[in-house]
């Protein structure tokens, strides 16, 4: 395998070692973007070398398109991040002492997530994970306000029981596989694993798998384990809850996914996909009603994360190689716009002081450009057209209706229940008449504007090399 | 060989029964105490494991749950609740009686799920197995029916040590993991400390009910 695959791990972590000796906001924040967008194209890299596979690192389709998401998607957070986090700096929410460390576990959680997704090492991906995980605890902490405290509390501890099942899965896994592969590095090795499956022990397999679901699982804030979710989002700085959306539970549903073509290649072993199409319809329908009694802007996002992480988990339990298209069609989509909609929100609760949606009102004629933004946003997580969340929740439904036409149902009512939601919260902050505070806010809207023209790129045509690319990595999935 | 299965089975089995210690203990410096033993106990159950699977490269984990979780972080944990002053607190447990059978049900849950499901696996690898899974379960029923920050913590590294032993009863597992789970241990000492630090801080307590007061949502 190329040396240059490694470069979305070394860039991140280097950086992250220069990023701990810098002092000063300014300096590092401009580094944390540099070494964002390097990260980035060492992601677009990965493109052009051919897959590989060694002892502990694997790139194939599937993984490069979580790799590329996952890079980008981390410049434009830093970018927003670098002038957002200025702000809060200025207004005095967070001291200079609290944000010394920023930057640097900034670059450590996005190296640790490519880590886990670029590991064949089913143990490796597990510290990957892990790692994430414990940098964006202390992060959602940053405020340090009993509100903030509590979230980073509670994320903690649901953080730490999914990341210790999952990690007695991964054991159980390891043991499923020493009867076929031998002790050692071997029975650790996924793509190994993989080839082997049909050798590999099912009752040990079935039993892993649904350690594996719970613990990893809760990452994805899949109903019932999702409690962390709301809070985590809602106390943490923006930049984090849009990083969170955006990428972390993509990384923790790429590992349940590994796992599940696992136990897809190994006939006797017990059909994953049904266990997940359940827990992507009890989220998705339980996200969308929860979505009307809340007050916090950013705890209605991150409701509306659970349901579409929901709807995605639904589309690779359905499996096939449409509704896995689909499914990496709308993960990719929900991860642009719920991505952008943070940014949004981030200068909306900036300009009105508060994260309330009951004193979030007339934002229309305070901030018009900053009302547009969150319109569109809202209309495009909300799927309409023709925005590519339209898309890719159209073919989940099809492909559903075509297979299983009841079962259609349930996902085609759940996402109308939650378009009644935003649509009627977007309303109550849109107009009105705008009350006071409002500040200007001096931002970047290049991220922002970004995403949304990639999102609405692919709502009007899907570029053919880009479907190939998904069609393959669909095809991979199984 | 028998003797190699009893020995590890009786240290395995000696941690258990710190776990149902911990389970009703209510004073701090007693669970503090407890948790040091089955830290030390696992120490030995590993160094065990590594003279008798002859992988010499586990005494390195051994030493250190026995250095770090036996000695050094409940001498700093020691340390920060006599500076709290909060030695002498009672922390009153719910339903000890109801606690217990749980308890009691996962313990028996977990021998009767890992030994169902590894009829192929070795013999020390299967028992060793389900009382780790009993240690893993009974440290997060710890987690949920305690409501103190300290006993949370402990919680979770008794987690950590029911693991451990998982990991080290696997044969042949690869290093990389158990220097992880080391690794994951530092980790989250940093964290708790962090947010224990930061409880105290803002709530001159340390008891978690008090967080559950200010939540985001409310009207």
């Amino acid at each position: 395998m190329s040396p240059v695959v490694y470069a979305v791990i070394a860039i991140p972590f280097a950086f992250a070692l220069v990023l701990v000796a810098l002092p000063g906001y300014r300096l590092t924040s401009v580094l944390n973007v540099v070494a964002s967008l390097a990260t980035f194209f060492a992601g677009l890299v990965l493109l052009t070398v051919a897959g590989g596979v060694s002892d502990y690192f694997i790139v194939d389709d599937v993984n490069i398109v979580f790799i590329v998401l996952n890079t980008l998607v981390g410049f434009t957070a830093a970018l927003f991040s670098a002038s957002y986090m200025g702000h809060e700096i200025e207004t005095g929410r967070v001291s200079l002492a609290s944000v010394r460390f920023y930057h640097a576990m900034y670059q450590v959680m996005m190296g640790s997530m490519n880590v886990a997704l670029i590991a064949n090492n089913i143990g490796l991906l597990w510290v990957g994970l892990e790692l994430a995980t414990l940098i964006t605890v202390v992060m959602v902490g940053l405020y340090r306000t009993p509100e903030a405290i509590e979230a980073a509390w509670k994320y903690f501890i649901l953080g730490s029981v999914g990341i210790s099942l999952a990690f007695f899965g991964t054991i159980l896994t390891y043991l499923a596989g020493q009867g076929a592969l031998g002790e050692g590095v071997n029975a650790m090795s996924w793509s190994l694993l993989h080839a082997h499956a049909g050798e590999l022990d099912v009752s040990l397999l079935n039993l892993a798998f649904i350690f594996l679901l719970v613990g990893y699982g809760t990452k994805v804030g899949l109903a019932p384990m999702h409690a962390w979710l709301p809070d985590a989002h809602s106390e943490g700085p923006t930049p984090i809850s849009a990083v969170l959306s955006g990428l972390l539970l993509n990384v923790a549903l790429y590992a349940l996914l590994r796992f599940k073509m696992l136990m897809s290649a190994n006939p006797a072993a017990m059909h994953a996909g049904p266990i997940l199409i359940v827990m992507g319809l009890v989220s998705l329908i339980f996200a969308a009603f929860m979505l009307y009694q809340r007050r916090d802007i950013k705890r209605l996002f991150a409701y509306s994360s659970i349901e579409h992480m929901g709807l995605v988990t639904f589309a690779f339990g359905l499996g096939g190689p449409l509704a896995n298209f689909a499914g990496l069609l709308h993960m990719t989509m929900h991860s642009l716009t719920k991505s952008a909609i943070f940014y949004a929100v981030g200068h909306v609760a900036q300009a009105k002081g508060t994260q309330r949606i009951a004193d979030i009102k007339g934002l229309s004629v305070s901030h018009p450009g900053l009302a547009v933004g969150l319109a569109l946003g809202v209309l495009a997580i909300a799927g309409l057209p023709p925005f590519g969340v339209f898309m890719s929740e159209f073919l989940i439904l099809t492909t559903t209706f075509a297979r299983h036409p009841w079962l259609a149902l349930l996902p085609a009512f759940g996402l109308l229940v939650a378009l009644g939601a935003l649509l009627l919260r977007l309303q109550s902050m849109l107009f009105g008449e705008p009350n006071e505070p409002a500040h200007a806010v001096k931002a970047s809207s290049i991220p922002f504007a970004l995403h949304l023209v990639l999102v609405l790129i692919a709502g009007l045509f899907l570029p053919a090399a880009l479907v190939a690319w998904f069609q393959r990595a669909a095809e991979f999935l199984g | 060989m028998s003797h190699v299965y009893e020995v590890s089975h009786f240290l395995a089995g000696l941690m258990l029964v710190c776990s149902f210690a911990l389970l009703y203990q209510d004073r701090l410096l007693a669970v503090l105490r407890i948790f040091a033993a089955q830290a030390i106990i696992l120490s030995l159950a590993v160094s065990w494991e590594a003279w008798t699977q002859g992988r010499p490269h586990l005494f390195i984990t051994a030493a250190l749950a026995l250095v770090l979780k036996g000695i050094v972080i409940p001498i700093i944990l020691q340390r920060f609740i006599l500076q709290l002053g909060i030695h002498r607190d009672i922390e009153k447990v719910v339903g000890v009686v109801l606690t217990m059978l749980i308890g009691l049900g996962l313990a028996a849950m977990s021998q009767m799920l890992i030994i169902g499901a590894t009829t192929g696996a070795p013999a020390q690898a299967r028992e060793g197995l389900a009382i780790a899974l009993a240690i893993i379960l009974i440290g997060l029923l710890m987690m949920i029916t305690r409501r103190n920050a300290f006993t949370q913590i402990i919680g979770f590294m008794s987690i950590e040590n029911g693991l451990i032993l998982a990991a080290t009863g696997a044969r042949g597992m690869p290093l990389v993991v158990e220097i992880s789970v080391a690794f994951s241990v530092l980790i989250a000492l940093f964290v708790f400390a962090v947010f224990v630090f930061r409880i105290r801080e803002r709530f001159d307590t340390v008891d978690v009910e008090a967080l559950e007061r200010v939540r985001g949502d409310q009207p």
